[in-house]
């Protein structure tokens, strides 16, 4: 790799200084870490939070359907009903349950809480599996 | 030795202008879901049954009504915020990060202003 430096940077024939072409190492060196379950969650975090914004819009969708009528209400009710719209389904109540409590976690940082790196591991494992019971038990209730 | 105006310290704003707005806003309406998607999620297992009638009738009750107005546009902008950020952070070519942004908005705000005209419409319709 070479050297990104002052003495890279270039005149040229019109006096202005331009940009050579370096192939310059680029941030974060992603690399580097140990794959672990702090940046594991926080991966997820972000992947949920993108994955919601759908949820966010079938939710919205389900509503302006039942407000058009039942007829509307029916064919969303169906889709969603159906084995593809369940899993979906499922999908989104575990998305939310893990934003929900990995969100709860990154508030008690911003307070300035939890930064301690033991307690930062636990608490990760914690509210990986909560996410995990609490899905599982919104579906029973669902079911019953 | 700090290169700020006496002006920009005083603002403390960076140079987008912007300060911690959008993370403070992100900040705001995380806390505000946390009370408004238990509660929904409480309302989805206490439905009698989905059926059209079962949930419009549950809809259409004032506090549900006006609860669920607030979920749905809390929820909208903490999605719009997310995503913006992502989008930011992933998307670099300048002309698709803009695109993407603007339609981004777009979808949420329109989906936010047809949900909440789907609500007011079934609560007016039901309590006539």
């Amino acid at each position: 790799m070479r050297q990104a430096g002052g003495a890279a940077f270039g005149i040229c024939a019109s006096g202005v200084q331009e940009m050579p072409e370096i192939n310059r190492p680029l941030s974060p060196h992603l690399s580097v870490y140990k794959w672990q379950v702090a940046n594991t969650l926080s991966i997820l975090h972000r992947a949920t939070g993108v994955f919601l914004t759908l949820g966010a819009l079938a939710l919205v969708t389900w509503i302006v359907s039942a407000a058009i009528g039942p007829d509307s209400y029916a064919g969303v009710q169906a889709v969603l009903a159906g084995p593809l719209g369940l899993l979906v389904l499922f999908g989104f109540s575990f998305a939310f349950f893990y934003h929900l409590g990995n969100g709860i976690r990154h508030l008690f940082w911003d307070a300035g809480y939890g930064f301690d790196k033991h307690v930062a591991r636990m608490s990760g494992w914690f509210t990986f599996i909560a996410a995990v019971l609490v899905t599982l038990a919104f579906w029973l209730g669902v079911a019953v | 030795m700090s290169l700020q105006t006496p002006l920009g310290k005083f603002l403390g704003l960076g140079s987008a202008k912007e300060g911690t707005h959008h993370w403070w806003s992100q900040r705001v309406t995380a806390v505000a879901l946390v009370p408004l998607t238990l509660w929904f999620v409480a309302a989805l297992l206490g439905m009698d049954g989905y059926t059209h009638a079962a949930v419009v009738a549950w809809m259409a009750q004032p506090l549900n009504s006006i609860l669920l107005i607030l979920l749905v546009v809390v929820m909208l902008h903490h999605s719009q915020l997310g995503l913006q950020v992502v989008v930011e952070d992933y998307v670099h070519a300048g002309g698709l990060k803009v695109l993407i942004l603007m339609l981004s908005r777009f979808a949420h705000v329109a989906a936010g202003v047809a949900a909440v005209y789907s609500i007011v419409v079934l609560s007016v319709r039901i309590a006539n």
